[in-house]
């Protein structure tokens, strides 16, 4: 991936974008690398969508700059930035074939390209997204599915520095949703291509994106690869958005050397590593991930009822209930299973973890 | 036989059946019809030529006419016109029709005489031009009648067009004006087809219009038709008149219809009827 000398294949400067009183994207600082996939993940209304209008050059930033390969193109209209999208609901043009759907940016071209050179590369592209031969059919007659792959298909035939991403699968159902994801990611990497993603769908972004850029209330809140993201999220809000976690409130007592405690209610004490800003005395959360608990019938941990569990293949989910923290998951592997056996709705035991395995986060 | 079938016969084709029948008959001497068999009425056609040659000049005219003054006004109301004030806009294109063609073709008789647009004219030192009973008058009131039946076609194929093919069109890199006339103009057609067709059809049949306008020296094979049967009373002739109108009419539209479903990709919302 790109180093730092590098120039970014895009960035946002302190872009803010305002409605009137409302701010739908506040101050933006983000710079896009050469070629990664990265994702703006967050629910609707958090203003990712508007982070990537701007790119795409539907919206003008009120303020700050969008810079793509280095240059200023704030003024630049949509029609003259070498950036194309994948649209929500693929905005495919109804009156046209799927060819000329997909030579549509190239004919678009001055001086306009011969027509053999345009039809060979809608064939290629054809080929690229699996639609061989399916040129002359009309929109109507494609599927969901194939409409998206014609959606990318006609982004990508123009060989954009950016190709930006909305909500792609929104429309498709789960397991085609799937398949789409793995080809979206291969293709990714044999084109080169810098992608953009949005979604609001965690787990998409996990499985696809190089970096995350987790964003909420117009403002970008943390930017890192799924596993910095998963591992050392910055709050409570991160820790929430990507994958499971359980969440302790209590104070904190202690912080000393990359490691902080938690007083819970009951007297439960939490000790694991601190986020930025934790500080003794505030009041804090801890996060623990269902997988990092475990559950057992022996005398340490605390003491818990399991209310319900879903057996889930490889893993066990147990959701379990301690009269001071409340409900929380744990998960269980097969392999502890074999070791501690099976534990049945309304059985007591003990919960444990680690200690040092818990996230210490600023509650917000 | 079912109702809906005895029905269309009774209002639909018994009529035409009659007219047809008429046309080969003759003029009874008090007038009316008397029973026969000839062609004399259709080879006397030619003599109402003049008839069939303003309509058939004025009547596309007047269409394309339409046509182009109504696609900017439904453009303007169906994508760039503020939404608070679309409905109000659009009971304005429709307020005319409450009060009755009569009436606005009075109005048009005064604006167009001689105390009209005329002296305004004059005292500005312009001419004094005639424009009551000439082609300008009687496309001037045509234009001025049919217009929202054009437009309204038009509006609602443009606001029905969904605004994120034109994004789509500019992210692939075509200048607005360039996705006007690959986007929105081939998905307004169907829009276009059907206000061509409705105003088109409506003319050919016109007498009021030119009636009031155009003062006797303009006149629609209408007019001709309204004096056979009701001033000469020559209803044999005035029979062949109109026959001669529905095989006119028959032809032209349907060379339109052809065309239009060329035009539009064989797609079958085009048509109307």
């Amino acid at each position: 991936m790109a180093d730092g000398t590098e120039t970014p294949i895009a960035e946002l400067r302190a872009a803010t974008k305002r409605y009137g009183a409302v701010v739908a994207a506040r101050s933006l600082d983000l710079s896009i690398r050469r070629g990664e996939f990265l994702s703006f993940l967050g629910p609707s209304g958090c203003g990712k969508t508007t982070a990537l209008r701007m790119l795409a050059g539907f919206e003008v930033p009120t303020e700050g700059e969008i810079l793509l390969d280095g240059q200023r193109v704030n003024d630049l209209p949509p029609h003259r930035r070498p950036v194309n999208m994948v649209f929500q609901h693929y905005a495919l043009f109804p009156h046209l074939s799927v060819a000329d759907n997909i030579a549509y940016g190239l004919r678009q071209r001055r001086p306009r390209p011969p027509a053999a050179e345009v039809d060979s590369a809608v064939a290629k592209a054809l080929e690229t997204v699996r639609l061989p031969g399916f040129g002359p059919r009309r929109i109507w007659e494609m599927s969901g599915g194939q409409q998206q792959r014609v959606a990318l298909a006609r982004a990508i035939i123009n060989e954009p520095k950016l190709l930006l991403l909305d909500e792609p699968m929104a429309a498709l159902d789960k397991k085609l949703r799937h398949d789409m994801q793995i080809e979206l990611q291969t293709l990714q990497r044999t084109l080169g291509i810098t992608f953009i993603l949005v979604t609001h769908d965690q787990e998409e972004a996990l499985s696809m994106s190089d970096r995350i850029c987790i964003m909420r209330d117009g403002q970008i809140v943390q930017v890192g690869s799924p596993r910095d993201l998963y591992d050392r999220p910055k709050n409570r809000y991160v820790a929430d958005f990507v994958g499971k976690s359980n969440f302790f409130e209590g104070t904190v007592r202690a912080v000393e050397g990359g490691s902080a405690r938690l007083d819970c209610a009951g007297g439960i004490r939490v000790v694991g590593r601190p986020s930025e800003g934790v500080a003794t005395g505030q009041a804090a959360i801890a996060s623990l991930r269902p997988e990092q608990i475990s559950l057992t019938r022996g005398e340490d941990g605390i003491p818990v009822t399991v209310v319900n569990r879903i057996f889930l293949g490889e893993h066990t989910e147990y959701l379990v209930r301690n009269p001071d923290l409340g409900q929380f998951l744990v998960l269980s592997s097969r392999q502890a299973e074999a070791g501690e056996g099976n534990f049945e709705p309304g059985e007591t035991g003990r919960a444990r973890w680690r200690d040092g395995a818990a996230l210490i986060l600023k509650n917000d | 036989m079912a109702p809906a079938t005895a029905w269309l016969l009774a209002m639909l084709v018994l009529p035409l059946v009659v007219v047809v029948v008429f046309s080969f008959g003759e003029r009874a001497a008090a007038g009316g019809y008397s029973a026969a068999f000839t062609f004399e009425n259709f080879a006397n056609l030619g003599t109402r030529w003049a008839a069939f040659q303003n309509t058939l000049m004025l009547a596309p005219a007047g269409t394309i006419l339409c046509l182009l003054i109504a696609y900017p006004l439904a453009y303007y109301l169906a994508i760039k016109a503020d939404a608070r004030w679309r409905t109000l806009l659009l009971i304005l294109v429709i307020v005319p029709f409450w009060t009755s063609i009569l009436i606005r073709s009075y109005a048009w008789i005064y604006l167009l005489g001689g105390q009209g647009i005329p002296k305004l004219l004059s005292t500005f030192g312009l001419g004094n031009p005639r424009l009551i009973n000439t082609p300008f008058a009687v496309l001037t009131g045509i234009v001025y009648g049919y217009l929202p039946l054009m437009v309204f076609p038009i509006y609602v194929s443009l606001e029905r067009l969904d605004k994120r093919l034109l994004e789509a069109s500019a992210d692939l890199g075509s200048p607005p004006w360039r996705s006007f006339l690959q986007v929105t103009l081939p998905l307004s057609m169907p829009g276009v087809a059907t206000g061509c067709m409705l105003v088109f059809i409506l003319l050919m049949g016109e007498f009021l219009i030119p009636a009031m306008l155009g003062g006797g020296k303009v006149f629609f094979v209408g007019n001709a038709l309204v004096d056979l049967f009701l001033q000469s009373r020559n209803w044999p002739f005035g029979a062949a008149v109109a026959v001669a109108l529905v095989v006119v009419m028959l032809v032209t539209v349907t060379l339109y219809m052809r065309l239009t479903r060329r035009w539009a990709g064989a797609r079958d919302e085009v048509a109307l009827m």
